[in-house]
This record gives C-alpha cells, sequence and structure tokens, in this order.
C-alpha cells in the first residue's frame, strides 16, 4: 500500500498528491510516469511524475478530474493509500545543455512539464516557460514554474490571467522574431501539442512532446498505447513517453484516445453531458 | 482384469451453455471416477510416462496412490517435483508430455494423467490440505527471482524448499504471469492460480509486486546493493508482435496480450463493477491459430459477439493450438476461416474498424519449420465483415531487463542465452522459460525453473565454500 502523505486542491478538478513510495522516488528522472491502481476493482491509470524527494521517499503527483477513476482519486485524502503503483516507467528525459530551451505545457500538462524544465535549467539552458489554461483558476503550478524559467509566458483561453490566447501564441512570435531557440518540449492535450509541433515544423526547431495515449500495464506487454512515430509503431510506456513531435501521427493518437469513451460514459452513468466529456 | 481402451470422461458445462459465462469448462473428475481411471494404469516399471514430463513427477507412484483411495498421499507424491499441480492438470498439453509416452496409450487412450493430477490437487485444495517443509533455521542464501510466471514460481518453490531465502519480483500487481493475465478464467480460474501461489508463500517465498525490473530495481543492483546471492530471470515473452499491415492502429484492433490482460487480470468481462473496459464488437476476427488465439476467440465470445472467426493462413493440420482447445472452440461455435491471411484492416470515416480484407492462400513447399508454406493466391482478397480484430500472432521478449543489464548476452531475437542448466553470461545470472526459449509452455517454463533452482543451489553453495576457503 502506498500512503498518500499530503493532499492539496490546486485548481478545482485539479489535485496534487504527495505519496510515500520509496522504491520509486528512488530512482526516478523527469520525464518518467507511474501506474496507478486505487482498490482491489480498479483500473490501471498512468500518471506522470511532477516531483520527488528522494530523502523523504515521496513521489508527487498531480491530476485531473476527468472520469470514474481520477474522480475517485480526487476524493481520497491524506492517509488513505493506494493500493498499486508501480514505477518509475518510461524513458527519462534526455536533460543536457542545448542552450535555450522552451518548455510548454497546456492545462494539466504543466504537471509534466515542471519537473523537466527545472532539470533542463539545472543543467544550464535558459529556460522560457509558456504554461496556459482555459481560464485562470485552472492554471496550476505558476509560482514553482516562475521560480526555474529564466522567462515565464501565461495564457489564458478567456484572458482571465495572463495573455489572452493560446500557448502557442507566444511561441510564434518568438521564431517570428528570430529568436534562437535549440529544443521545444511541450506537453498537454494532444490538439495542443500537434499544434507546438506545427508551429515549430518550418523552423526546423528540434520539438519534444511527452504523449499520453491509453495505457494498461505501462510495461510494453499490450501494444494498447502504441502511436505510429516516423510511419513506425511505438510503444509509448517503453519508447516513449518523449518523441520527436515532427514525427508523430496526432490525428491518429487523438482517434484512439476516443476508444472507450461510450464506456467511460456508461461506467460513471453522467451520459456524457458532465464537463469531463468536453 | 478389465482396462478400458478409453479416458475416463471428464464432465464439462454443455457448449450452448459455457459460451456465455466465464466458469471452468472442464468440471473435473470425482473420487470414484478418478480411482477407475487410476486402475487403467499398468503400474510399469519402467515409467516411460516420466520421460514426457519436464518436472519428473513420479506418475505411476502418485497414480498408485488415487487408486488405493488415499488421495492425499497422491498429491503429497506429486508436489515434491511440482509446486503448482492444479495449474498444470489443467494446461499442460500432456498428449505431447506424460501422456504420448503413456504405454496404455500404444491400443487406446493413454492414461489420463493430467485429469489425475487435477483431481489430487483439486482434493487437497479443497480440503486446505498444507504440506508440511522443515526449512533449516539459517537459509542457504538468498536469491531473487525475476517475474511471477510459471518459470519464476517453480524455481521460488524449489529453492525455498531447499532452505534458501526467495523474493520473487513481479511487475504486475498480481503474481501469476500468463496464469494471471493471459489463460482465460474458464480454463485456469484465477482464485486457482490465487491459492496455490499463497501456498508457495508457506514455503517462506516474498513476492513484491509492482516492481519493474530495470526500473524500480537493476539485476546489478540486486546483487550487489541488495545482496542476493544469485538472480533468475523468468520474464517470458511478453512483447506481442503485430502484423504491420495497414489499419493495425484504428480502433477496435487489439494485441491478444492486451485484450486477454483487460478481461482475465483487470476482469473487464465484468465491467463497470470492475473499472476497466473491454470493446468487444459483434463480429470478431481472433488473426492466429495457437493457444492463444483460441482462448481470445473464445473468451470474445463470452463476451457477447455473435461472430467470431479464427483467421489462419495454413490449414487446420498446422494449427498450432491443442487439438482439445480447438474442439472447445469449435463446440461453442468459433468459425474458422483457413488458408486465409489479412492483408489491411479497414476503417470507417470515425477511425474505428469496419472489416478485415484477406487472401486467399494455398499451402507450397515445407518452409524451414517443416511446415507447407503458405503462398498468397493472386486476385483472391475478399473482406470479412468484422468490427473488432485480435492479432494472436505470437510473442517475443520483453526487452526490459537485457537493455539494463550489461554483460548478458542474448540472441539474435533477443531472448536471453543460457546453457542448460539455465545459466547465463553474466556471473551469478540465471534465466529460464519463454524469456530464453521464446514463447512455450508452462509446464516447459516450470520445468526450466527446476533445472536452473539445482544449479543455482550447486552455484550459490560452491560460492559459499569459496569464500571459506579463501578466509
Amino acid at each position: 500500500m502506498f500512503t498518500i502523505l499530503k493532499k492539496q486542491e490546486l485548481a478545482p478538478s485539479v489535485k496534487l498528491f504527495v505519496v510515500q513510495a520509496p522504491l520509486i522516488a528512488r530512482k526516478c528522472q523527469p520525464g518518467q510516469f507511474v501506474i496507478l491502481r486505487i482498490d482491489e476493482n480498479g483500473e490501471r491509470i498512468p500518471l506522470t511524475i511532477a516531483d520527488f524527494d528522494r530523502a523523504a521517499g515521496t513521489i508527487t503527483l498531480i491530476f485531473q478530474e476527468v472520469g470514474h477513476t481520477t474522480r475517485q482519486l480526487g476524493r481520497l485524502s491524506a492517509g488513505d493509500a493506494l493500493l498499486d503503483l508501480a514505477g518509475p516507467l518510461g524513458k527519462a528525459t534526455h536533460i543536457e545543455k542545448f542552450g535555450t530551451v522552451v518548455c510548454v505545457g497546456g492545462g494539466i500538462g504543466v504537471a509534466p512539464v515542471y519537473p523537466i524544465a527545472r532539470a533542463y535549467k539545472e543543467a544550464g539552458n535558459k529556460v522560457i516557460s509558456i504554461i496556459g489554461a482555459r481560464n485562470a483558476d485552472l492554471l496550476i503550478l505558476e509560482q514553482e514554474m516562475a521560480a526555474i524559467s529564466d522567462v515565464l509566458y501565461i495564457t489564458t483561453d478567456d484572458g482571465s490571467k495572463g495573455r489572452k490566447g493560446l500557448v502557442i501564441d507566444p511561441l510564434k512570435e518568438m521564431l517570428a522574431a528570430g529568436e534562437k531557440i535549440d529544443l521545444v518540449m511541450a506537453i498537454g492535450p494532444v490538439i495542443m501539442m500537434k499544434s507546438v509541433a506545427e508551429v515549430t515544423r518550418p523552423y526546423g526547431v528540434h520539438t519534444i512532446v511527452s504523449l499520453n495515449p491509453i495505457m494498461v500495464d505501462g510495461t510494453g506487454m499490450c501494444g494498447g498505447c502504441r502511436v505510429s512515430v516516423g510511419n513506425k509503431n511505438k510503444f509509448a510506456c517503453v519508447d516513449g513517453p518523449e518523441f520527436n513531435a515532427h514525427e508523430v501521427d496526432f490525428d491518429g493518437l487523438m482517434a484512439r484516445q476516443k476508444m472507450y469513451h461510450s464506456y467511460e460514459r456508461r461506467e460513471h452513468r453522467c451520459g456524457g453531458d458532465c464537463s469531463c466529456h468536453r | 482384469m478389465f482396462v478400458s481402451s478409453i479416458k475416463h470422461k471428464m464432465p464439462e458445462q454443455q457448449p450452448e451453455i459455457r459460451r456465455r459465462n466465464f466458469d471452468e469448462v472442464a468440471l473435473g473428475y470425482d473420487d470414484t471416477t478418478a480411482k477407475a481411471e487410476a486402475s487403467r494404469c499398468l503400474q510399469c516399471k519402467t515409467a516411460p510416462c516420466r520421460q514426457g514430463c519436464p518436472v519428473g513427477i513420479n506418475i505411476p507412484a502418485f497414480i498408485k496412490h488415487i487408486r488405493e483411495g488415499d488421495f492425499t498421499a497422491a498429491i503429497d507424491e506429486i508436489k515434491t517435483k511440482n509446486n503448482l499441480p492444479a495449474i498444470c492438470g489443467r494446461v499442460c498439453p500432456q498428449e505431447d508430455q506424460c501422456e504420448k509416452f503413456c504405454v496404455v496409450g500404444k491400443k487406446g487412450e493413454p492414461v489420463g494423467i493430467g485429469r489425475l493430477e487435477r483431481f489430487a490437487a483439486d482434493y487437497a485444495r479443497a480440503r486446505g490440505r498444507k504440506q508440511k517443509v522443515i526449512l533449516p533455521p539459517e537459509p542457504l542464501g538468498k536469491v531473487a527471482i525475476i517475474g511471477a510466471g510459471p518459470a519464476g514460481l517453480s524455481a521460488a518453490g524449489d529453492l525455498a524448499r531447499m532452505g534458501y531465502k526467495v523474493t520473487v519480483f513481479e511487475a504486475l500487481h498480481a503474481p501469476g504471469g500468463v496464469l494471471m493475465y493471459g489463460i482465460p478464467e474458464f480454463r485456469l480460474p484465477k482464485e486457482i492460480v490465487r491459492q496455490e501461489i499463497e501456498e508457495l508463500k508457506e514455503l517462506g517465498v516474498e513476492i513484491v509486486v509492482n516492481a519493474v525490473i530495470g526500473k524500480t530495481f537493476t539485476i546489478d543492483e540486486l546483487l550487489t546493493e541488495e545482496g542476493f546471492d544469485a538472480v533468475f530471470i523468468g520474464t517470458g515473452a511478453g512483447l506481442p508482435h503485430f502484423m504491420d499491415i495497414p489499419g493495425e492502429n484504428l480502433n477496435g484492433v487489439y494485441s491478444a496480450n492486451e485484450f486477454l490482460t483487460r478481461v482475465n487480470l483487470m476482469k473487464a468481462y465484468k465491467f463497470p463493477e470492475a473499472g476497466t473496459p473491454v470493446h468487444a464488437g459483434k463480429r470478431v476476427a481472433v488473426v492466429g491459430a495457437g493457444n492463444v488465439a483460441m482462448d481470445a476467440a473464445r473468451t470474445a465470445l463470452r463476451l457477447g459477439a455473435e461472430n467470431v472467426y479464427i483467421v489462419y493462413r495454413r490449414s487446420e493440420e498446422e494449427m498450432p493450438a491443442r487439438a482439445e482447445e480447438i474442439e472447445h472452440a469449435k463446440e461453442e461455435g468459433v468459425e474458422f476461416r483457413l488458408l486465409t491471411n489479412p492483408v489491411r484492416i479497414i476503417g470507417d470515416e470515425r477511425g474505428w474498424v469496419k472489416g478485415l480484407e484477406c487472401i486467399r492462400m494455398e499451402l507450397g513447399e515445407p518452409d524451414e519449420s517443416g511446415r507447407r508454406k503458405p503462398v498468397p493466391i493472386a486476385n483472391s482478397n475478399f473482406v470479412l465483415d468484422v468490427d473488432t480484430v485480435i492479432m494472436a500472432i505470437g510473442q517475443g521478449p520483453n526487452p526490459l531487463v537485457q537493455q539494463t543489464t550489461p554483460g548478458l548476452a542474448v540472441n539474435k531475437r533477443g531472448n536471453i542465452t543460457t546453457d542448460e542448466t539455465g545459466r547465463t553470461s553474466k556471473e551469478g545470472v540465471f534465466a529460464g522459460g519463454d524469456i530464453v526459449t521464446g514463447a512455450a509452455t508452462v509446464i516447459q517454463a516450470m520445468g526450466a525453473g527446476k533445472k536452473a533452482a539445482a544449479a543455482i543451489h550447486e552455484y550459490v553453495q560452491n560460492k559459499r565454500k569459496g569464500a571459506r576457503n579463501s578466509q
């Protein structure tokens, strides 16, 4: 069992847990994830490791309540425990001194971007971060990102915080202005990552995305998370989750993410009208 | 004495009923039938049946106990060689192993050795009978087992009996490997697997779940930092193969591994009571004709599919599945499309499977496997009207351990290379089961685990002796 030591609400429906998991905390690197199962009847879901404390033996998980399992997770409190937690899984982010790195986080995607951006910074890069959300209430980790970024842009769809618009807007401007960018790392909804890929493609700026397909085991034994990258099938759980954005078949990924929509609706009996299906 | 030339029948659920439930198909012998079947054994002095058993059970001895009605003596005899008899009695291909060499089988049907093993194991389990094992006060050494499938569990059981402190590391949340995620409930109830593994724990075997070796620990860390004297790798063949044909990433296309894991391990057949969904459509094509394909096809039927097709590029004769499984699948209504090979999967505008385009095949000259090679017949393409496609064309070795273990030799397919005792190229590291041989059978993996356990014992004792002598 893996005890939840601390729970914090970062935004409506976005929660942070600090979980006791010494074996995972000992080993994990930015870019890796865990698979968790709440209880005996639970499904296995992947969550990125948003932070870790090796000395304390803890990892930090941040999740948005989007369906049955994440909402059940959201109802847990400090002192409760998760039945299963496997990890660290996936390949770690390749960290070195590239020069100027732009880190883009959309919505809940800011959570996985944070440890990666921090590692880039620690490796001596100039880190320009762009974080965005639908509105000010949904924006997470602003202070944390500010602390490790040389420049931080904030965007919201409705303009309630930072610039009105999308996370790709500041990126477009930087590229158009001829700013030298050595690497872009983008994590968020698939449609956002696809947009980032299209923005950087004409400039030939190396762009990495962290993919979030459906997973079951997370260890490479089922292929449920397969995605087409450079016209080759890759298993995101072991070959990724990070890939060259300019080679990813984002439309295929988006279609596959919808595979269980009708089941997910049936499961929590909302009929598909709740906010989780927007 | 009159000896029937055929095996005593084992009662089964009727096909029209069982095809819609997940309960066990074969119901097992009762006491009287078991004794009668045991009486068919000639008690040969040479016991040729034993040479067919990868774990070397003294078959005539345990059968004699059953004939005499001493069922607990029978299970005690079996358990000196086999730690998981309720499982082996159910899933071993006995026709290719022990029963193949049975003398009675030369003129009629061989003795039902598997059925009798199953009977004895079930009899003991139903009565909560535990084995008595006296372990030494000080363990003979510490051994780590990677993977809690048949090979690892068998090695763990043997080493624990010898007096080792054994820790099994398992990546999934439940031990059992293919016994839990692969073989369906209706062939091997998961409660039986759970109970047989519980008995191993009573021998002192510790099982650590959610431990992904290569990630949570590396093999080198186990040997150096964690103080294990030796490591056994039994990580199996868990990497699914796809055909690399167009449309394989459409919604409704599964690897058999994923489909069966969702249903068996995650209990998706109980959705939404269980949290994991599975999509079995109305018309399902399963590509392949091994045991995994039969399991996937029969599972799809039980999830409510109306038509389930086995699509196989060779003919019935070459199908690798056990005859019994093919028979069961046919009885339940699985339809066979033989000499048929998929060329592409056709999707609808929403990205879901709506058909499987196939080409008809004919058999040519024998290939390197000795089977006649299937050759496509030009312009014979047709579309099978299906909404789900399950790929059951085989599995390769999961590369996680090999990639993170420097100095561990593998062959060109990625399987770990060992000598015949299970020793790898790396000192103190042994391997066995599918990770060495490629996908094979449960009992072969258990046999490999057993052999490696003996080799590990020898290695650790020599090492300790050497350490004492050099002091």
